[in-house]
């Protein structure tokens, strides 16, 4: 899709945070002098082309009392396809994906219920043969939740 | 969900949890959204506004924001950057790098030695291959000698991706 130079500026403003009051588009479409109807009509495109793939509140998963942790794996060449299908089968498999590298297989488990981690970890392991790295977080230097385009 | 114990929960009542699962989807694209949202979940858009005001003071909310898509913005080279930094100096440097303006997230992730030397992770978005090379280049001259070692891995295929969900 093509970008021009209002709906930059729309992505790069919006990534930014967005106000809590009665009539936020129309604020926000002031300060980038577009309309109203025009900033939403803009971000109902953007969004159904997936040039944005969310908008809205950004939650902290932690604060609400969920884990994440992620995990890699190193499977065979010929045995990934049915590892994929293991690890991906687990609900609390948020996302996976597979990389250029001796561990080839890198996924993040989710779950708002921290006592899981471990249990589909150990599940992981045994439904596949081979061994989870578990490498959760411990610290957090500045995430940053904007890309200038 | 499960009972709220750990320290670093903010207190958060069954009113918040269903607006929360109202707006994990996103904001409505309406003139007036929290008004629209009030409506769903039984109170006042005054209530809406001021929870989510709570929330994002709170930290429960980081901020109310739009994310792009890397991929559809033409950042198709996105690596997954790994480095075995001193531990002693892990937070100075971890700064450092997660400021970097190519740099999305850096973390701090615990070692499997001896396959796995690397404690500090940094991903790298770029338009190519050669590009997110350069950038990884640019950390490591950044670093300096406390570089002691590090890898780049490039994603080769999105296996699964649905991200995490409150369950109802």
């Amino acid at each position: 899709m093509q970008l021009d130079q209002i709906d930059r500026q729309i992505i790069n403003s919006l990534q930014e945070g967005f106000p809590v009051t009665e009539q936020p588009y129309a604020e926000v479409a002031e300060r980038l002098s577009l309309s109203e109807s025009e900033l939403i009509a803009r971000l109902e495109r953007l969004l159904a082309d997936r040039v944005l793939t969310r908008f809205g509140p950004m939650f902290q998963a932690e604060k609400l009392g969920g884990a994440f942790t992620l995990v890699a794996m190193s499977v065979r060449d010929d045995d990934f396809e049915r590892v994929a299908d293991i690890v991906n089968s687990f609900p609390e498999v948020a996302h996976n994906y597979e990389r250029e590298h001796h561990f080839n297989m890198w996924f993040v488990v989710a779950t708002d219920n921290p006592k899981r981690i471990n249990d589909v970890l150990t599940e992981i392991e045994l439904d596949s043969g081979y061994s989870c790295y578990n490498m959760p977080k411990q610290d957090e230097y500045f995430v940053k939740l904007k890309l200038v385009v | 969900m499960q009972a709220i114990k750990h320290e670093d929960t903010a207190m958060l009542d069954e009113t918040d949890r269903r607006l929360i699962l109202a707006t994990q989807e996103g904001l409505p694209l309406d003139p007036r959204p929290y008004a629209v949202i009030a409506r769903n979940i039984g109170i006042s858009a005054g209530e809406v506004m001021q929870r989510l005001q709570r929330m994002l003071n709170s930290g429960v909310i980081r901020r109310i924001a739009a994310v792009p898509n890397h991929y559809q913005l033409g950042y198709t080279a996105n690596a997954m950057s790994v480095w075995n930094v001193p531990d002693e100096s892990i937070e100075k440097l971890g700064k450092r790098i997660g400021a970097l303006e190519f740099v999305s997230h850096c973390y701090r992730r615990p070692r499997h030695l001896p396959n796995w030397p690397y404690n500090l992770f940094a991903m790298v978005h770029a338009t190519s291959r050669d590009e997110a090379l350069e950038k990884v280049a640019e950390i490591a001259r950044l670093l300096g000698d406390n570089d002691q070692g590090h890898d780049i891995l490039f994603s080769r295929r999105i296996l699964k991706k649905t991200g995490m969900r409150l369950t109802p």
